[in-house]
């Protein structure tokens, strides 16, 4: 069992205080949003893609642990500005890689809440008629 | 209360742990183990494991089927399991006593079986806004299927069943009341009595999803007049997997059985079938036998001790931890005064998820606690929250494992203040 200080390593933390991109992201193209149904951990992102496939821009929202909010600052962090090529073949592992402390199974689901909604993200645009 | 929490003298002897092997064991190595997530399940007995293994051991066979010597120990251990459960809830006849695979398999049986029977559209069912999803899923099935209606009585501002707006909500379209005695986020203790007599002039019945009280305060489904009553084993110190629908012998002879299969028939030819008589009627199947006859001997351990006794010690654990828990700045207890609740006090801390609690509790205090939304998303939705931390005590705990978690929370709110911390920026 990872004890927690293994968990809540210190830049873990400084992510969970301090996020890479938390906010509302005007002039999005894309955006997703989905709860852990176990905890109610929360998370959106919004998205701009231009022409060629490339995340422009992209912030996120949301409400829940330290695990699910640090993670998304780290996967926001790592993945702008790369293209939705990339991002495909950013696979469960690599996020687990990336958060890295060793999580349990139900911890995992925390972790990778922002990673599923990143995945769905880039096939939801927005309906410019229902933003008006 | 600090009359309770000062009431030191109501608490069990500090003993009775020896009985608990995975108490003693060394569950989280090296690190006692403090469970206080007694509201989802308990922990058992020797007692209770010796009784399985005795049962598998000595006595087993399938019940209700051969005449051979095992099949006959079984069914009468089987049997005499049902009687120890009627005895329990003093039902006034033992087969209105129907052993299932748990509170929801209870529910659900009365949700298809009475429901779609009963049920016709725009008639009502009046639940409430802090049941167990247990207690809710269902009858929105039914609803959907019948096209009843569900209503839902509000709380009060302190977490209690506004009964004023049950009063209104009550009426000639109400079919049947279904309510938890003891809401497992909350604590809450509800007025069964006052609801069933309120139902029942109203022409309603009432089924008490009664998982968080059977097993904590003493139970009388004659006194209370419930028409159904659903709790399950393995949260009153049994096994997983066994349950009981109670229901009085006229509601459940005048219900279509719910599951078909071997038992639960009197004939059966190719193209027709009876039912059996109660309780085999809703018995279809091999029923949980080995859960079954643990149960009965954790009701025997229970008992022994005296359900009257296990209440009071968990007011004195719970006076003391809402006392200092009320302390906490920042600190949010959800649900009533200690004197409207049993052992369970669920919390939100701003700022803090309560994931972190639990993680922190388990990994650094060995203290388990549930965090999440116990399965009552309306519940938190409506007090604003997405999820929260519950301690929830039994016969076991002690004064010193509420400090412990005390100790807990304090080290959980220093680790997660908020310092002013800077990401690194990555150098991109």
């Amino acid at each position: 069992m990872p004890s927690e200080e293994e968990l809540y390593q210190e830049h873990i933390l400084d992510h969970y205080e301090d996020p890479f991109h938390r906010g509302n992201l005007a002039g999005a193209t894309h955006a997703h949003e989905e709860k852990n149904p176990l905890c109610g951990d929360v998370v959106r992102i919004e998205l701009k893609l231009d022409g060629e496939g490339e995340i422009e821009d992209v912030y996120f929202t949301g409400e829940g642990c330290v695990i699910s909010q640090a993670s998304a600052s780290m996967l926001l962090e790592a993945l702008h500005g790369k293209t939705v090529d990339e991002l495909k073949n950013f696979s469960a592992e690599d996020m687990l890689e990336l958060y890295g402390p060793r999580l349990t199974p139900n911890r995992q689901k925390c972790c990778l809440l922002s990673w599923k909604v990143m995945q769905s993200a880039v096939h939801s645009p927005i309906d410019e008629r229902s933003q008006s | 209360m600090s009359a309770a929490a000062a009431n030191h003298s109501a608490l069990l002897p500090e003993s009775l742990r020896e009985d608990f092997p995975i108490l003693n064991g060394d569950v989280l190595e090296g690190q006692p183990l403090v469970f206080f997530d007694n509201a989802a399940s308990t922990q058992r007995p020797r007692q209770v494991i010796d009784a399985i293994r005795r049962v598998y051991e000595h006595d087993y066979a399938n019940v209700h089927r051969g005449i051979h010597t095992l099949s006959e120990r079984s069914t009468e251990l089987y049997e005499q399991a049902r009687e120890k459960v009627r005895g329990l809830i003093n039902a006034e006849k033992r087969h209105e006593v129907i052993f299932t695979q748990g509170t929801t398999a209870s529910i659900n049986l009365v949700a298809r079986s009475w429901g779609d029977a009963n049920l016709q559209p725009g008639e009502e069912i009046l639940t409430t806004v802090m049941e167990h999803h247990s207690n809710l899923v269902p009858w929105l099935q039914a609803a959907e299927r019948t096209g009843a209606v569900l209503r839902h009585v509000p709380l009060t501002e302190d977490g209690r069943l506004d009964m004023h707006q049950f009063d209104n909500l009550l009426n000639e379209r109400t079919q049947l009341v279904a309510v938890a005695s003891v809401s497992n986020t909350l604590g809450t203790i509800n007025p069964i009595d006052e609801i069933t007599a309120k139902a029942h002039a109203a022409g309603a019945l009432v089924l008490v999803d009664a998982a968080q009280s059977v097993p904590h305060m003493p139970t009388d489904v004659q006194k209370s007049d419930a028409d159904f009553l659903a709790f399950s084993g393995h949260k009153m110190l049994g096994p997983s997997g066994v349950g009981i629908l109670y229901g009085k012998e006229n509601l459940l002879d005048a219900m279509p059985p719910f599951l078909g299969g071997g038992s639960m028939i009197g004939e059966v030819h190719l193209d027709r079938f009876t039912p059996a008589e109660l309780p085999a009627k809703f018995e279809a199947g091999t029923p949980p036998i080995v859960p079954a006859i643990a149960m009965s001997a954790a009701i025997d351990y229970l008992q022994a001790i005296g359900i009257e006794a296990i209440h009071r010690h968990e007011q004195v654990l719970t006076g003391l931890a809402f006392e200092a828990l009320s302390q906490i700045d920042g600190l949010r207890i959800l649900g009533p005064a200690p004197e409207h609740r049993t052992g369970l006090i669920s919390f939100v801390f701003e700022r803090i998820h309560a994931h972190e609690f639990a993680q922190v509790l388990n990994d650094r205090f060995g203290v388990a606690v549930r965090a999440g939304h116990h399965c009552t998303q309306p519940l938190h939705t409506l007090l604003g929250i997405s999820a929260s931390t519950r301690a929830s005590f039994y016969l076991y705990n002690t004064p010193a494992e509420i400090d412990r978690l005390l100790e807990g929370i304090a080290a959980v709110q220093a680790m997660f203040a908020p310092k002013g911390r800077r990401r690194r920026k990555s150098g991109k």
